[in-house]
């Protein structure tokens, strides 16, 4: 493969990457996209393996055949991991996966920024050779913070760290000396490049790359540890954005287009998804990222006057089968909880059972329901729920007024009056569903405790609300066998 | 002994409507009254005997048995004296009055002691009284009527075309006026395809007039102009000044001018000077809806339509009237809600029960004494004043939007000359394509759909595995004396394979997740 035909192919791949996104854009043309993605894969990295590049006055291999056996080494113990967590995983733990796949993003943009500053081989001068070593550094930079992000995020995600955000004092004049911190040493960084001795100037570059490296870790450990759980989303899909400005970053110190188109793609459609998610919760993207959710003296206010307090109603199993067989419409609310119950069969079980008897199920998922993107749908999904029954908060909001039972199933903050109704509340003014507006609602709970926002719920004190305790799973197949009978 | 209610026929020259209609009658003796109604009461309306009595009615033959068989008496228009004659002590009659205007009928009524309840006077405000004002009802019909009459008189389509025959452009059509006859003028006017415009006084009614499809003219001075009871109120000089150059503007420019601008106990606006007529197009239309009340326009002759100035002056005061049968069925129906108002047990009794707010506002002769004017109602202050203090913090945050969005292009621009005067070209280069880039992927992954924000996330982490191009540049490059090849390729070789997990996870997890999805 001559220079120009590997440009061309690097183009096919950049215009199938285009459409592979496009194509996700609907459940219809999915399927073709994620195929899209794949063709362009294989065409970028074949012609990367066995094309030629421009070396000296001609052009030599990009990979030398002595490289061969090296690549199809590594990329087969890769590809056998990669296979194996694809099939094993189950769609509750989607987010994990995901996150723990960013990091690989993050630590990969730091070997490869680590093995391009020893490659003496580069030479530039003047201007061309201090943006070179800027690329290294930022492109370090942010890979490290990706990877120890979507690190913590992996372990807050499977439970192996607490949810709770993590607050030092002073966190924030922290992050702010460790970034002064870095831009210093990057200054430093730069001045290295400027000794004319190639291996003196790489030996004197060392220590602020490494002492920076080591900081930017911390501060993805530290930035993560900070979020509470139930910004989630935003964190992930911020951490998607990240993961593909590192590779933006380091197409540009290796002066690869292709890196750097698909880097941008996979970082604005990353950034575009935690914009949504920050809607979907009405906070603005900085203070996700400040950290601290449900510490905030809006509770501290609420629990000097006592919050809501009331008598709940409970409600058995065999009694919201009566309500569900009576009700002509029903929306169920999803949330976390179902997740984490692995109740979704049962729920479409339910759901079947309902609709074979004429109600109009219908499903109502908040932009932030579960722990990223599309959660509930993915799961959903796999329950064998046809996503035309799946809405999203706004199509069907204004519906619940209409509705005779609305059903709760392991959400809180979602689906909380005090969003509309108290302004002092800590999650004032985010939308939410409005489940207290149908006839009856009912919420799957295990006990009285508060959401993640670590906020009381008016909502289980309403007239019309029903308390159906117990854990998801269980309670629901016990719904699911009353319905049959 | 149920109450007896009689419907006479409208002794007015001209007047179609009638009180009730046979679909009332049926609920009306549901309530336990028994209902009488006039030969031929309803037949201008569509309404004739055989319907009455189907619905459970008597006939009677003439107006004096009518009136002397009636514990209740239905009536649109005020009753002329010859009708006061044939009332007896102790009956009820519920019609429009207009107490205001009619002092010797108020004096003739209270003399035979009898009680009367003015349609008229149902106190607006009151919510709960909406459904029983007929003012409403039937200044809905004539806006619309009046919208019909002028189309009528007018030579041309409302609609704009493009036809074989050439382009026809839309009519326009101003309505001076938003109440409710003027919002009813305004949605069949748009209706029919015309460019609407209309004023009011009231500020508050702008966005009314752009809900139904028109576009709110304002007058160019501050005032506010709302007099309470949902009517406008005198405007200062300085305000009529400016006004009139807007409507003499307007006439200049429409096809249509229809004018709906009354002021309670006060002779209409005058709106229209002749010389505004005179400037107006020939062929064009003016509707004056105030015609009975003095009229808006100066050139206006009551009841009649006259040409002057090429441009025909419509001045019927019984638009409603001519859509008889609307108006009678909404007028039967708002008699109906007062019905029920007045007999809450449902056992065909009327209690005229004075505690009652809505009762005690319509309520003009209590068994032979003037009860009119009533007391003014106690409302919840109106919010206008307080809308208006929003208002101002909405627009401070739209300049600080504006302000915030200069900054951003200012950062922006400084960043690009920075870059600009700096860069080589070959970053430049690769510079632009980044930035290209961002703009696609905005672009293409903005219409996702939520429910695919998962599958979209591993699809991007799979695509994000495009980084092992710089671990493939890195592992075996073509030799070069003196650099560190092994240390480098060992790097890369853990870079290939930590991407090749996400590529291969990324995409085979993707695909997985997919297919599940279905209808």
């Amino acid at each position: 493969m001559s220079v120009s035909l590997v440009t061309v192919s690097y183009l096919g791949a950049t215009i199938l990457f285009i459409l592979s996104l496009g194509g996700l854009s609907n459940p219809e043309t999915a399927k073709r996209g994620n195929w899209y993605g794949v063709i362009g894969m294989a065409i970028a990295v074949g012609a990367t393996i066995f094309g030629l590049r421009v070396f000296g006055l001609g052009e030599a291999p990009i990979v030398t055949p002595s490289g061969y056996g090296y690549v199809a080494a590594a990329m087969a113990v890769g590809a056998t991991v990669g296979l194996i967590l694809a099939y094993k995983v189950r769609m509750t733990q989607m987010p994990e996966l995901v996150a723990i796949m960013h990091s690989l993003v993050g630590l990969a943009a730091c070997t490869i920024g680590y093995a391009s500053y020893i490659d003496t081989s580069i030479k530039f001068t003047g201007a061309e050779h201090v943006i070179h070593e800027m690329e290294i550094y930022v492109g370090v930079l942010i890979g490290a913070i990706t990877f120890t992000g979507s690190v913590i995020a992996f372990g807050k995600l499977s439970g192996k760290i607490g949810g709770k955000p993590m607050l030092l004092p002073l966190r924030h004049w922290i992050n702010l000396l460790g970034l002064l911190v870095v831009i210093w040493f990057g200054y430093q960084f730069v001045q290295a490049a400027e000794i004319s001795n190639q291996n003196a100037a790489i030996a004197t570059g060392w220590v602020p790359l490494i002492v920076m490296t080591i900081i930017a870790l911390l501060f993805g450990i530290h930035m993560v540890m900070a979020i509470g759980g139930a910004d989630m989303p935003v964190v992930i899909s911020m951490l998607n954005s990240y993961s593909g400005w590192a590779a933006a970053a380091t197409g540009f110190m290796l002066s690869n287009d292709l890196l750097i188109v698909v880097g941008a793609l996979v970082g604005s459609s990353g950034a575009i998804l935690s914009y949504i998610m920050c809607r979907g919760m009405n906070r603005n993207f900085i203070s996700v990222i400040a950290g601290g959710f449900g510490t905030g003296e809006g509770m501290a206010a609420k629990k000097a006057d006592g919050g809501p307090q009331g008598e709940v109603n409970p409600i058995s199993a065999a009694e919201t089968a009566e309500l569900l067989k009576e009700a002509k419409n029903v929306i169920i609310v999803p949330g976390y909880g179902m997740a984490v119950a692995q109740a979704q069969h049962s729920v479409y079980e339910i759901t079947k059972a309902l609709r074979e008897k004429g109600v109009n199920v219908r499903f109502g998922i908040h932009p932030v329901a579960g722990r990223m993107p599309g959660h509930m749908n993915v799961l959903l999904a796999e329950a064998k729920v046809p996503y035309d029954i799946v809405l999203e908060m706004d199509e069907l909001n204004d519906d619940f007024p209409d509705t005779d039972v609305a059903m709760v199933i392991g959400a809180n903050d979602i689906v909380n009056p005090a969003a509309q109704e108290d302004p002092t509340s800590p999650i004032a003014g985010m939308p939410v569903l409005e489940v207290w507006k149908a006839k009856t609602s009912i919420v799957m709970k295990r006990s009285m405790a508060s959401g993640y926002a670590g906020i009381d719920n008016p909502l289980f004190y309403k007239e019309n609300n029903r308390m159906l305790f117990g854990d998801a799973k269980k309670m629901l197949d016990e719904v699911l066998a009353a319905l049959r009978a | 002994m149920p109450q007896t209610i009689g419907i006479p026929k409208e002794t007015f020259a001209g007047e179609k409507r009638v009180a009730t209609v046979p679909e009332v009658v049926s609920k009306l003796i549901k309530l336990g009254f028994a209902v009488i109604v006039e030969s031929g009461a309803g037949n201008y309306a569509s309404f004739f005997d055989d319907a009455y009595a189907e619905a459970g009615a008597r006939i009677a033959p003439d107006a004096t048995v009518l009136w002397s068989s009636s514990d209740i008496v239905f009536k649109v228009r005020a009753p002329e004296m010859s009708e006061v004659a044939l009332m007896k002590t102790g009956q009820t009659l519920i019609s429009f009055i207009w107490p205001a205007e009619n002092p010797d009928l108020m004096k003739a009524l209270a003399a035979k002691k009898v009680t009367v309840l003015a349609m008229d006077c149902v106190p607006r405000l009151l919510s709960r009284a909406q459904k029983m004002d007929a003012l409403t009802s039937m200044a809905g019909i004539g806006g619309y009527r009046a919208v019909i009459e002028a189309a009528n008189a007018f030579g041309r389509y409302f609609n704009g075309q493009i036809t074989a025959a050439g382009k026809i452009a839309p009519a326009k059509v101003f309505i001076a006026g938003a109440g409710v006859a003027g919002l009813a003028a305004v949605g069949t006017a748009a209706g029919l395809g015309a460019i609407v415009r209309a004023n009011d006084t009231r500020a508050e009614v702008a966005d009314q007039v752009k809900s139904l499809g028109g576009e709110f003219v304002k007058v160019d001075y501050e005032e506010e102009g709302s007099g309470g009871g949902g009517y406008a109120k005198v405007m200062s000089e300085g305000f009529q000044k400016a006004q009139r150059e807007m409507y003499a503007k307007q006439a200049k420019d429409v096809d249509i001018i229809i004018t709906t601008a009354l002021i309670p106990g006060k002779p209409a606006p005058r709106l229209i000077t002749a010389e505004m007529v005179a400037s107006m197009k020939p062929g064009s239309v003016v509707v004056d809806m105030a015609a009975e009340r003095g009229g808006n326009c100066e050139l206006t002759e009551p009841d009649k339509a006259v040409a002057k100035h090429g441009v025909t002056i419509i001045g019927y005061t019984d638009l409603a009237s001519r859509l008889a049968k609307q108006s009678s069925t909404l007028y039967a129906t708002n008699q109906l809600r007062l019905t029920e108002e007045l007999c809450k047990a449902k056992d065909g009794q009327i209690v005229v029960n004075m505690e009652d707010d809505a009762i005690r506002g319509f309520t003009v002769i209590k068994d032979g004494e003037i009860t009119w004017p009533p007391p003014p109602l106690k409302l919840p202050a109106p919010p206008a004043p307080k809308a208006a203090a929003p208002a101002p913090k909405a627009e401070e945050k739209k300049k600080g939007f504006g302000v915030g969005t200069a900054i951003t292009f200012l950062v922006g621009a400084g960043l690009f000359a920075l870059i600009g005067a700096y860069a080589p070209a070959a970053f430049l280069g690769h510079f632009t394509v980044f930035v290209l880039a961002i703009f696609v992927g905005y672009m293409v992954v903005w219409n996702v759909t939520p429910a695919l924000h998962t599958p979209l996330m591993s699809v991007t982490n799979a695509i994000s595995s495009i980084i092992t191009i710089g671990a493939l540049l890195q592992v075996a490059p073509p030799f070069v004396p003196g650099r560190p090849d092994d240390l480098i390729r060992w790097i890369a070789v853990v870079g290939i394979a930590l991407t090749s997990i996400n590529m291969f996870g990324g995409f085979a997890v993707t695909r997985r997740m997919l297919l599940m999805f279905h209808k």
